[in-house]
């Protein structure tokens, strides 16, 4: 039998049956209403996030439940189950909205994971004046009973001027030492020759005069004591020292 | 040994002749004079004091010292001296010493003793080839008794003796050498007797300190210092206990020396850029340069005798030389021809520099650091030391002696010995001592 005429069917059936209940009972009492179909009920939601707050790098576990729903979506992982629990590790602080659908209607729920960012190591620009000068800036060493900037000193000499152009508050002494080979006197004249010198070359390089100071240690502050060609090497030069 | 011993009175009885000829120091013959035979008797005991046996230990050590030290004499030997001490002319057997064994020329002699208190001494100087009319000297002294006035009446009376047989020749038995020690820990100015003796501490500066140069009136101590953050010259007052003013002038200051009449000081300074020799009054009035080179001018010191000329150290050539000038500046001659030459001393005649010589050919027995002298005038020149490193000679106000600083025990102290090389001994032995300077009288 075909859809349309069951239909027909139906609708007489039940029109029917209503005229028959109504002659029925034949009074005056006006019919009860019919019984509502009750609405489908609302669903609900709950999300949290345990712990709301991280630091970056750490992981925090959401837990959500809901009710009457037929679709649940967590936003930024998608749909998920009625209940359950997901652990995530935002970058930064997250609003975390939970969406349940149902027949009854729509429900939403959030959680807010706070991320915040770890201790930043300390930068360069923390480091001392001092340090900097210790580390960057060479000494200009010198051939026997000499005083002339050769070579190596020169380029040792260029790269503090370089540096100490870039940072123009500093200011330094140049020490000038001799080996232990000469005589006392005479070594206090070369001394401060060599330390003339090295200060000269460094004017030369753009370095402020009024930055530095020179003084003449002779041989009286040598920086080793062995007999040998390598110590007297070291001991022949213009020492530069960061003046505080 | 007696050719040396001749030799070394002819270079000796030279240095008190300045007019004698210049060639004498290479070649050396001539006058044959001979040292004086010296016998120097232990002084008898006078007196019953308990202390006089330790007293008189160190007048005769003392006395003893001073003439063998003193260059001119041949000291006879006390194993040859007569059994019995004189202590007076009464007791003197003159033709026991003026005979062999002893053989001497000439005897000192005389006796000692406490007495209340006091330390007294009687001496003679006695001449054992002449019999009839002997006695040279006579003396007495009288202090109170301790070992320094013991120490104290000896020099005296040596000097006595020198001066009489030495050509008329102050001694140099009451000098002192000024010096820097570190065995305080840090480069200190001392002082000690000329013979080594009573090494005491005259700085406290707890810096690092060098050349010290005695006034001539013996009262002033001009040295180099970084006590004031330096190297400046500084002049501490040895009476006064105290620094005497005098400015900083600014670069390196060093090398300090002074005029023969005490009023002037030559430095090195290079307050303006180069080091130079300056001229300064000593109350640090008056600056004025000598120098105008460029390259190291140092270590300046005056002829003592004209204090018209100045020699120094300068590097203008390549290596230090020693230079002569004008007191003014003027008339700059070059005195050594080579090597490494330092720390100039000008004698008391003014007719020689001593100076530290670091040579590498040439004749003589070069390549070590060793102490030269040099006839200014003919510029020829002697080497006096030839062991271990050897620098800052100081002439003795009698140019007879030297005092230098040598390294050949081991470490660097401070060495005397005569003009012409002879008896080298040391005079320090702690610590590391350095540049002597001897005073003027």
């Amino acid at each position: 039998m075909n859809h349309s005429r069951m239909k027909w069917i139906t609708i007489v059936a039940t029109l029917g049956s209503l005229m028959m209940l109504a002659t029925a009972g034949c009074h005056h009492a006006p019919p009860p209403p019919p019984p509502a179909t009750p609405p489908p009920p609302q669903p609900t939601a709950s999300l949290t996030a345990n712990p709301n707050s991280i630091q970056r790098g750490e992981s925090t576990t959401l837990t959500w439940q809901t009710t009457n729903a037929t679709a649940v979506t967590l936003e930024s992982i998608g749909a998920v189950q009625a209940n359950g629990s997901q652990q995530v590790t935002p970058t930064e602080s997250t609003t975390y909205r939970l969406t349940a659908k149902g027949s009854g209607g729509t429900q939403e729920a959030t959680a807010r994971v706070t991320v915040t960012q770890p201790q930043a190591p300390p930068t360069t620009a923390a480091q001392s004046d001092e340090e900097m000068f210790n580390q960057n800036v060479k000494d200009a060493f010198f051939d026997y009973d000499k005083s002339d900037i050769r070579p190596d000193a020169q380029q040792a000499l260029m790269a503090d001027a370089a540096f100490l152009q870039q940072h123009p508050n500093i200011r330094f002494t140049i020490e000038g030492h001799c080996d232990e080979r000469g005589s006392t006197e005479y070594n206090l004249g070369l001394g401060d020759r060599r330390a003339a010198a090295a200060k000269g070359f460094l004017v030369q390089q753009g370095v402020s005069a009024d930055r530095i100071r020179t003084i003449s240690y002779g041989k009286e502050k040598p920086f080793c004591t062995e007999h040998t060609e390598e110590c007297w090497q070291q001991n022949r030069r213009g020492h530069l020292v960061f003046q505080h | 040994m007696r050719r040396f011993l001749a030799w070394s009175a002819v270079v000796l009885f030279c240095f008190s002749l300045p007019a004698f000829s210049q060639d004498w120091i290479r070649t050396g013959t001539g006058l044959g004079v001979e040292k004086v035979r010296l016998a120097a008797a232990d002084f008898k005991v006078a007196t019953a004091d308990a202390s006089n046996p330790q007293l008189q230990q160190v007048f005769d050590d003392v006395l003893w010292n001073d003439l063998a030290n003193a260059g001119i004499f041949d000291m006879v030997s006390k194993s040859f001296y007569p059994l019995q001490t004189p202590g007076t002319p009464q007791e003197l057997n003159i033709t026991a010493w003026g005979n062999p064994p002893p053989n001497a020329s000439m005897l000192a002699f005389g006796n000692l003793g406490v007495t209340g208190g006091d330390l007294q001494v009687q001496g003679w100087l006695f001449d054992a080839k002449n019999v009839s009319a002997p006695q040279v000297l006579g003396k007495q002294y009288k202090e109170p008794a301790s070992r320094e006035s013991a120490r104290d009446i000896a020099h005296k009376f040596a000097a006595e003796i020198i001066f009489r047989l030495g050509g008329g020749i102050p001694a140099i038995t009451d000098s002192k050498v000024f010096f820097i020690s570190t065995r305080s820990g840090h480069k200190e100015v001392w002082g000690m007797d000329y013979d080594g003796a009573n090494q005491h501490q005259i700085t406290r500066l707890g810096s690092i300190s060098l050349s010290p140069r005695i006034s001539p009136d013996g009262n002033r101590l001009a040295f180099t210092t970084y006590a004031r953050g330096g190297p400046d010259i500084v002049i501490w007052s040895l009476e006064l206990n105290r620094f005497l003013t005098f400015p900083k002038f600014g670069g390196t200051n060093a090398s300090p020396a002074w005029a023969p009449d005490g009023t002037k000081l030559l430095f090195s300074s290079s307050r303006n850029g180069d080091p130079e020799i300056y001229l300064v009054n000593d109350n640090g009035s008056g600056l004025k340069r000598l120098t105008a080179y460029k390259g190291v001018d140092i270590s300046p010191v005056w002829n003592p005798k004209t204090a018209a000329q100045i020699a120094w150290v300068s590097d203008r050539a390549g290596l230090p030389q020693i230079y002569i000038m004008d007191a003014d500046g003027a008339n700059v001659q070059r005195m050594t021809d080579g090597g490494y030459a330092v720390s100039p001393s000008w004698s008391p005649s003014g007719q020689f520099l001593l100076f530290s010589w670091s040579r590498k050919w040439g004749p003589g027995e070069p390549g070590g650091q060793d102490i030269y002298i040099m006839d200014i005038a003919s510029r020829q020149w002697v080497q006096l030391t030839r062991e271990g490193r050897n620098d800052f000679p100081s002439w003795a106000p009698d140019g007879r002696h030297i005092v230098f600083q040598s390294n050949r025990s081991g470490s660097d102290q401070i060495w005397t010995m005569l003009a012409d090389g002879s008896q080298q001994h040391q005079l320090t032995f702690t610590g590391s001592n350095t540049m002597p300077n001897w005073s003027w009288k």
